[in-house]
């Protein structure tokens, strides 16, 4: 049983645990304290004073969000005078705030604008000059308006404590603060991994996506383009959200009909390459492990780990697997062996892939990703980008009906749907493996000790006669952490499977938004990841290498896993950045 | 104010990074370290360029950006190196009334160089500073230890001159 204390909230008695906050315990109560700068286990800093509270005997209002409850504490959470204090603080807010909220990107998932609603903030109450700053669009994945930021510093928390990175900071001091890069430099020269964790934190529209949405519409209308879409496995769990579903609703046909609506002349499912990563990497996988070469072999899908790696940890590139993530074989698959098939001019098609992912933006623009002498693929457009494009075209989302994607590369195996969840990657591999090795079919699909939410999983299975020793991690700063442990001798591994982001693709920083009040009380990651678990659990072809549109391309076209045609088609190279 | 950053080239020495590693060694594992790493390295370079920032982010394990952050807030800090003949104008109120705002402007002409900035040949470094307490001499400016007081922008020449030597 929970410690648990008695205290007051408006004049009501609650039994509450007792190190809980007067902001868990209102929330406990069912009463909801506002918030801006919150972010439960990320940023609890007491910065922005809307969650000001009466408590009995306290001098001034205080802070919910960092305030302890103890026994007997009287708090008041509405009254006029709190109410005032909130809505000074916000009009505070707007006075220093570019209000171009017509245009926002963040229009209508704002947090400051849904509580300028409720309070019925006047939006002029305080004006005078503001500092002036200019547009930072340095990088590939995300760009930073400084003149929306309220600096809540959500972003540099997500930078810092969730990521281990903070190439971000409150520079300059008073009137002057601002989040910037140390020495004023831009994100993009920094070490800045465009994982877009700090998009998703922003509670406003300071930081947001590189928008490539109209490359994609102008592309459909081009006549002499042959245009096809795949979908990450993660965003059928997530799209929804932009359309007002709740967070762990399945829309996988009618994300397949929109797509079709849109006009795509290829709708198809990246739940196929994953399918194909396997084969490759797990046989990359077996062969080292024999060698006993360049081990622990660490895996490639997330754009944001390995441009982690090359900055941070150098030393473990050639770790790192060589395969191309699916997004970039789907493209280089497509353009070499389908055009080959189809007739189609490289020159002339445009690939598209719909992701999670900001970092896949930076993606596509790396070097030794162009198997067919253009780039792998052309446009990387985010969930969020992907339900404004549905949104645009004016095609009913709801109103869908569900479709299929499309032949020849429609078909995905549960092992691939399950890359969008952390450990999705490490369970579809070991499924392949574990049959390949024993050369039996495995009685058990599910390999539990590497799912869930935490950070750091570590497992050791015995397949064959061989002993594996795996471990999976999400957020860069639980990476750092396990390679740490590494590079000093203090744990060893064969097999790494790393996620830029905690949780894994389903809580991406290309993924829908969710309001502070949503991610401090509900698990996004177990909510939307539950949706991948479940859709793999469903399928009667749950092994990537039973997949029979995997089995089609290696006799037609590879050959083999790992054939100089595959290695040719489906490997890539990395650089070692440093800081 | 926002802090400038110089466009001076970094000349530090094997003996200064020494030291600075010896202070860093010193503080490693304490709480709230970076503060005087910070004002140990200011005493040996003089100023913080964004070498000794860089060294001190990589030697703590704390992010650049967090070190450039503290050292941007605390005005005592400086990005800039001062030059062999540091000069500051007194802008505290006193000698603002009695026009130390045109001993300034004086002093960017003649210089060529603007408040927080240091001349290519690092001869002179122009500051302005907060009250220095010689309100009573007011307009007021230092050059080095040196002080000048109940000034004209007139004679602001025959100051520099004595330097230019």
């Amino acid at each position: 049983m929970e410690n648990m204390v008695n205290v007051k909230i408006n004049n009501r008695e609650y039994s509450v645990p007792a190190n809980s906050t007067i902001l868990e315990a209102a929330r406990y109560a069912g009463i909801d304290i506002p918030t801006l700068c919150y972010l439960k286990d990320i940023n609890e800093i007491g910065a922005c004073r809307l969650c000001l509270v009466e408590v009995k005997g306290a001098r001034g209002l205080c802070a919910a969000c960092v305030y302890p409850v103890n026994e007997g504490m009287e708090i008041q959470t509405n009254t006029p005078a709190i109410r005032k204090a909130r809505k000074t603080n916000l009009e505070l807010v707007l006075s220093a705030h570019k209000k171009k909220c017509l245009t926002c990107v963040r229009s209508t998932s704002c947090e400051l604008q849904k509580l300028c609603l409720e309070y019925g903030v006047d939006e002029d109450h305080f004006q005078g000059n503001n500092n002036e700053y200019p547009i930072d669009c340095s990088t590939a994945s995300v760009i930073r308006d400084n003149e929306k930021c309220i600096l809540c510093r959500r972003c540099v928390a997500a930078c810092k404590n969730m990521q281990g990175i903070g190439v971000i900071g409150a520079n300059d001091r008073g009137f002057d603060t601002h989040i910037a890069s140390a020495f004023e430099l831009k994100l993009g020269q920094t070490s800045c991994i465009g994982c877009g964790q700090c998009i998703v934190a922003c509670p406003v529209g300071a930081i947001y996506e590189r928008d490539d949405t109209q490359k994609v519409f102008d592309a459909i209308s081009d006549p002499t383009k042959h245009v096809a879409i795949c979908a990450a496995p993660s965003i059928r769990a997530t799209l929804g959200e932009c359309f007002g579903y709740e967070p762990g609703t399945d829309v996988e046909g009618k994300m397949v009909a929109a797509l079709k609506a849109l006009g795509f002349d290829g709708v198809y499912d990246m739940n196929l390459t994953a399918d194909l990563t396997i084969m490759e990497e797990a046989t990359e996988f077996l062969g080292r492990f024999k060698e006993g070469k360049n081990l622990p072999l660490i895996t490639s899908c997330s754009p944001g780990w390995v441009k982690y790696c090359e900055h941070y940890f150098p030393e473990f590139t050639d770790n790192i697997s060589s395969c191309k993530s699916p997004q970039q074989m789907f493209g280089a698959m497509y353009k070499t062996y389908y055009a080959q098939k189809v007739g189609l001019d490289p020159k002339d098609i445009v690939f598209v892939s719909a992701i999670p992912c900001t970092a896949k933006k930076f993606e596509v623009k790396r070097d030794f990703q162009n198997a067919a002498g253009v780039p792998d693929v052309d446009v990387a457009i985010t969930t969020r980008e992907l339900g404004r494009m549905i949104q645009q075209a004016g095609i009913d989302f709801k109103a869908l009906k569900d479709e299929k994607f499309d032949d020849p590369f429609g078909i995905g195996s549960g092992a691939g749907v399950i890359f969008g969840a952390t450990g999705g990657v490490m369970e579809a591999a070991l499924r392949t493996a574990a049959e390949v090795i024993e050369g039996k079919e495995l009685e058990k699909l599910e390999f539990d000790d590497v799912r869930g939410t935490e950070g750091i999983k570590k497992a050791i299975y015995k397949i064959g006669d061989v002993t594996v020793r795996v471990a999976v991690v999400s957020g860069t700063a639980n990476a750092k952490k396990l390679l740490t442990a590494i590079k000093n001798g203090e744990e060893e591994y064969d097999f790494i499977e790393v996620m830029a982001c905690p949780g894994g693709c389903v809580n991406g920083g290309g993924q829908p938004t969710q309001p502070a009040v949503v991610r401090n009380n509900v698990d996004l990651k177990a909510l939307r990841a539950s949706v991948l678990y479940t859709a793999d659990k469903k399928m009667d072809l749950r092994k990537s290498h039973e997949n029979s549109a995997v089995k089609m391309l290696y006799d037609e076209y590879f050959g083999a896993p790992n054939s100089h045609k595959a290695h040719e088609v489906l490997h890539t190279k990395y650089v070692k950045r440093g800081l | 104010m926002k802090k400038k950053m110089t466009t001076v080239a970094f000349n530090g020495t094997a003996e200064q990074l020494a030291k600075l590693d010896e202070l860093i060694a010193k503080h490693k594992g304490e709480k709230g370290a970076l503060m005087p790493i910070l004002q140990g390295a200011q005493g040996i370079y003089g100023y913080l360029p964004i070498e000794v920032q860089k060294h001190i982010a990589l030697s703590m394990d704390v992010p650049l950006s967090e070190v450039y952050g503290v050292a941007t807030f605390y005005s005592q800090f400086i990005l800039n190196p001062k030059g062999e003949y540091a000069v500051a104008v007194c802008l505290g109120t006193a000698c603002y009334v009695k026009g130390a705002g045109l001993l300034m402007d004086k002093l960017e002409s003649l210089l060529g160089i603007k408040n927080g900035e240091i001349s290519d040949d690092r001869k002179f470094s122009l500051d302005a500073t907060r009250c220095i307490g010689a309100c009573g001499l007011a307009p007021v400016l230092t050059v080095n230890e040196e002080v000048y007081g109940r000034l004209t922008p007139d004679m602001i020449k025959g100051i520099l001159d004595k330097y230019n030597k």
